[in-house]
Parts: structure tokens; sequence; C-alpha cells
């Protein structure tokens, strides 16, 4: 058995073609993740470029509007390119460059891992194609501007279901062809080692600030954590730091789409089985064959028919708590956090907000939620107005 | 009795592929018993996937028709079991490891010895990852085909000298697909390969014409084509048995 498992999960299921470039890449990381040079420009750009720390604000009026506990928001929304996934492509691009790579490639669901690797690809000097499923790119359209003025080249993704899991095929494709010049620079927790460990230390930044920000503000641990899940990258990067506390609950909410008894949904913890796919074992939405089975969502970033493997994990021995959260549920979150705390949040991220309303009246004064707002909302804004049937186009 | 070194005895073999019921279960029975009169000495038969990430856009349409079909993996053991029935031609099964891992790798392999399907080839089992499926692969007396590419090279030792029927060699870099050019050192790859390995091995992955054909036999022990027959499914149809049988018949001759 390869390297890279958590329990049974993850593991290396790719092509021998990619092989050598993937050990080569393990090699690199483990080697630059103890480099203090490496480790020096890192934290220059994401103070000084990203903007780190990002806030960990008390939601006061929410809070109290709801009436039970505490309501923290861990705002990734407001790092620079609007989501946590800055943190992450900052990170492996720096790592691309170390190791002599010219050009990265990477997929997007909404956009928001294009536009950050795009935009890391724009500092560093380094050319960047994105693939994106063509489905995606009319539901983001503004974010394919975004990426084409930040210098990327965007391929709309045509096979498939035309979505995120296509984009994902298409980028393993592009770097199976090129391995010399490129790193692919995969936005989540997923895929073969060693990516969903890089992913997940590079957002382990998250937990790292929220846990000393909660400290000093509170002087406690909160009861929960939560954030959305897809792949699962903000999730991960807010649950990982706070695994070892055993007393604080880690709650990821999954896009349900219409319902998860319906067909048309995302929730991968809900409605999948164990499969291999993407380069690793995992919980997949899949038939009884074993075929990828066309998943759904509202929000694009969510709407992935897996999830990485160290969330499986955290399932399956029962440490974090995985919650299904309908297309209804997240736009009401979405327009309620607008109002309530005058902050436009990702649709992905509203999925989180959607369930801590479920939960925070049921708990006492005493308790603390802290909340992951993943990104910002502006790029959603029209497409919630056409949920709400008003036709408004970008 | 496994049948894979019948293909490679005292002869270069050529390899067919096809994705099963592409387009629909019938068409691909005539179709690899054309390719079995055009000469073809192991067939490989594709059992669809929704998502596979090492094709081309040929060989992916292919899967879209067949599993629009209907195609399952029932489907494709009863099509193998037909040609069995038929013929004593060297098969095996390529798909992606999910199909193989979901139908259960016991009844998987289990059925592939009670029909007589010989090997499974897997793009997305690398040799890190093989034994999972080769250990009950080795139960049932089927070869979990090896693959090397481009990229190998010192990995090659590992993997040649734990290969069972025959080795595949990835000629290009990328993904399936018709090539004008294959630049790779074959020779180079093949001269390490010979070095470790007890079993032949064939070159796949972008040939399509028998000067071609020739030139990457000559190099090896048998040559791989997948893309090119899968076109002339796609182009001809219900015709495509006869085209499919002067072409197989072509490629033969050009490596005999």
């Amino acid at each position: 058995m390869a390297k890279g498992r958590y329990g049974d999960f993850g593991g290396q299921y790719i092509p021998e073609t990619l092989m050598n470039e993937i050990h080569k890449l393990e090699d690199a990381y483990e080697f630059y993740k103890n480099d203090k040079q490496f480790n020096d420009e890192l934290n220059t750009l994401l103070r000084e470029y990203a903007g780190r720390p990002s806030l960990l604000y008390y939601a006061e009026k929410m809070t109290k509007d709801l009436g039970g506990a505490k309501i923290y928001f861990k705002r990734e929304d407001l790092n620079h390119t609007g989501s946590h996934k800055i943190n992450n492509v900052l990170g492996q691009a720096l790592l691309a460059k170390k190791m002599g790579k010219t050009r990265i490639i990477a997929e997007t669901g909404a956009g928001q891992h294009g536009v950050a690797a795009a935009t890391a690809a724009a500092l560093l000097g380094l050319e960047c194609e994105i693939f994106m499923g063509k489905e995606d790119t009319i539901r983001q359209a503004l974010n394919v501007y975004r990426m084409e003025l930040l210098g990327a080249k965007v391929n709309p993704v045509t096979s498939g279901t035309m979505t995120l899991k296509d984009a994902v095929n298409e980028a393993m494709r592009d770097w199976t062809t090129r391995v010399d010049d490129t790193l692919y620079v995969l936005g989540s927790v997923m895929g073969p080692h060693p990516f969903p460990m890089i992913v997940r230390d590079f957002q382990s930044v998250i937990s790292k600030e929220a846990r000393e920000q909660i400290l000093e503000k509170e002087g406690k641990l909160p009861t929960a954590v939560m954030a959305c899940v897809g792949g699962g990258s903000n999730a991960m990067g807010m649950f990982y730091n706070f695994i070892n506390d055993k007393d604080v609950r880690l709650i990821g909410c999954e896009a349900a789409g219409r319902g998860v008894n319906t067909g048309e949904t995302a929730a991968t913890i809900a409605t999948g089985t164990l499969g291999i796919f993407h380069g690793m074992k995992s919980l997949f939405c899949q038939n009884e064959y074993g075929q990828i089975a066309p998943v759904y969502s509202i929000s694009a970033g969510l709407d992935y028919p897996g999830i990485g493997p160290e969330h499986a994990h955290l399932h399956e021995i029962g440490r974090a708590e995985y919650v299904p959260v309908t297309d209804d549920e997240a736009v009401n979150a979405f327009e309620y956090i607008a109002r309530t705390e005058g902050i436009i949040c990702a649709i992905e991220s509203a999925h989180a907000v959607a369930h801590l309303m479920k939960i925070a009246p049921a708990m006492s004064r005493d308790d603390i939620i802290i909340c992951c707002l993943s990104g910002r909302g502006d790029k959603d804004v029209a497409a919630i107005a056409r949920y709400r049937g008003i036709d408004l186009h970008e | 009795m496994n049948k894979i070194h019948n293909a490679f005895e005292n002869k270069k073999a050529f390899i067919g592929f096809l994705t099963a019921g592409d387009p629909t279960f019938e068409d691909s029975f005539n179709n690899i018993m054309a390719m079995v009169k055009g000469g073809a000495d192991l067939i490989e038969i594709g059992i669809p996937f929704s998502d596979p990430i090492a094709e081309g856009p040929v060989i992916q349409d292919a899967n879209i028709r067949a599993l629009s079909h209907g195609m399952t993996t029932d489907c494709a053991f009863e099509l193998a079991e037909k040609v069995r029935q038929n013929t004593d031609i060297p098969i095996c099964f390529m798909t992606y490891l999910n199909p193989v891992f979901k139908y259960g790798y016991d009844r998987f392999f289990e059925r592939c010895q009670k029909i007589g399907v010989d090997g499974l080839i897997c793009p997305d089992m690398p040799y890190e990852e093989k034994h999972e499926a080769a250990d009950v692969a080795q139960k049932y007396g089927v070869s979990v085909i090896s693959l090397i590419a481009p990229t190998s090279e010192e990995r090659i030792k590992m993997i040649a000298s734990e290969a069972e029927g025959f080795i595949y060699i990835v000629s290009s870099m990328g993904v399936t697909g018709v090539r004008s050019e294959i630049k790779t050192d074959i020779g180079h790859i093949m001269e390490a390969v010979k070095k470790y390995a007890k079993v032949p091995a064939a070159v796949g992955f972008g040939i399509s014409k028998p000067e071609q054909a020739k030139k990457m036999a000559d190099l090896s022990d048998g040559v791989i084509v997948g893309s090119a027959i899968v076109k002339l499914v796609a182009q001809y149809g219900s015709e495509a048995p006869d085209h499919i049988y002067e072409y197989v018949k072509s490629m033969k001759d050009a490596i005999r």
C-alpha cells in the first residue's frame, strides 16, 4: 500500500506516467515544508499580499437574533482574491517555483481556486492554464473574465457533466502530457497523495489562527467549529488544529442540492459509497457499477461527487460530523447573513451558515461556534437573484 | 490456463482494443470477431467508465456511447463470454479501477476465470497500489497487466520484474489517441524492460498506421491499437466490421 493513507482512505491511484512526478512532488514538499527560507517567503506572502491573519469576527447581531451560542466567523472571505483558496495556491505556486516549474495548471468549480491560481501565477511569474467545466464557465462568467485579466488561459471543459469533476479529469489529462515544466496545483484536499496533505497543511493556517484568536478573545476553546465541504479544503483547514481538542465538535456541511433523496444532490457523506477515483480511495456518489454519478448543487464550488480522504476518515472514526444542507436553506442563509451582519458570503459558505442557524439556537450562551466564511459572495449575486426569479444578468 | 503468452508465441502480437457496447452489444461482438478474422492476436475489451482520465477524446466518446446504451460490467462479461464461445484468442479487460473495485475484486476475477478472460489493464492502478487487486487476481489465474511510461525511468526495474502476462509500454506522454509521430526512445525503454521482465512487452498509445506499427513491433514484442479502431466504429456504425477486418489485416501484415 502506498503512502498517504487516512485509515483505508487516500492512496495514489494515478497513471504510471505521473508516478515519478508525484514522488518528486512528495520529496520537494517534505524538504521545503521544513525549509526556513521557504516558510519565510510564504509567510511574507500570506501577510503582505493575502492579508493574513484573517479576522475572527464576533457576529453579535446574529448571536442575539438566534438566541443561543455565541457566534464567530473566521473571515476567509476578506483574503485577497476573496476566499481561502489563496492560502493553498501561494504555497503550491511557491513550491512550483522552487521545483523549477514554469507553468501551473488548475481545475476550478466556482472559479475561486482558478482566480487564486491565476493570481499567484501572475505574482510569481508562472504561466497558468485553468480547466473549468463549460457549465461552470456560464454560471460563473465573471470569474472566467477575472482569470483572463490575470493572464491565465481558461479552457472550458465540454466532456462528461461539464462541471468540477470533469475539470479535474481534464487537468489530470493535461498534466500527463506535460510534467516536465508543469505543476498541477490541486485546489482541494483530494486527489492522489501528497495533495490531500499539502493542501491541508497550507489551509491549516485557518485553524491555527482561529484557535489562537478564540483563546485570546474568550479564554476557552469553542464548542464547535464548522465549514462547508465539497472536496473539503476550507473545512480541513478549519478543523485541523482542533482535531486533538476532543471536546470541540467538528461539523462539515455538504451540499444537498434539492435534497439527499432527490438524486439532485452533491452530499457525498450522506449518499456516497466507498470507491477509487481521482487518485484516491474515498467516498463517492456513484452507481452500483462504480460509474461516477452526475451531482447537483446550486453552488459550483461544492458540486463535486467525492470528498477528501481525510474527511472520509474523520467521518468513519466519528471525529467529525457531516450534515446535508439544501439549496433552499443555503439561499435563505445567504440572504439572512447579508441582512443581519452586512456580509455577502459565498453560496458555498452559506451552506455552513444555514446549519449554524439550525444548531445555534439550541445551544446555551456559554457555547461558542466558529463558522468559516470561506469566500465572499459577489460572484453569486446574479445566480441568487435568478433563484429568486429576478432576471438579473452580469 | 492463462492464454496471454499465445499472443506472442513465435510472432509479433497485434493487440486490438474496443469499448464494450459501443454503440451496442451486438456491434461490439461483430467488431471483435472482425478483429479476430483480420489476424489480431489478443483482444482488449474496454469496460466503459464515466470518467476515463487516461483517454483522449476518441475513446472518451466511445465510453459515453456505450454507457448511454446501457452497457454495464455485467454486460461486458456477457460480451467476453460470447467471444470466448467463438474463439480461443487471449482476452484482456481494460477499465479503470473503480468499476472493478465496486464489482468486488473476488467477484470480478472469479468471473474472469470462469469465462476465460486472461488479464486486466487498469491505467489508474500504478505499481504502488496494484496489490489490493493483483493479489486477488492471482488467486484466479488472471494477470494484472503492468504499464511502463516514458517517465518510468528507474521504476522500470521493480515494475518489469513483477510483471505478469505482458507489459504495456505507453509510447508517449499524455492520453490515448492517434499520433502522427512517436518521439519516445522505445528502444531504450525496451532495453531496460528486457533486462528484468519475464514476460513480453507491447507498445501502445498513438499507433495507427502500418509503418508505425512495423517500427514499434521491430523494437518490441507487439503493438496495441485502440483509438484507430474505435474511430472506425464511430465512423461506420453497423458497416464497421468490414473496415475493421481490412484495417487489422493491414496492420498485422505490416508486423509479420
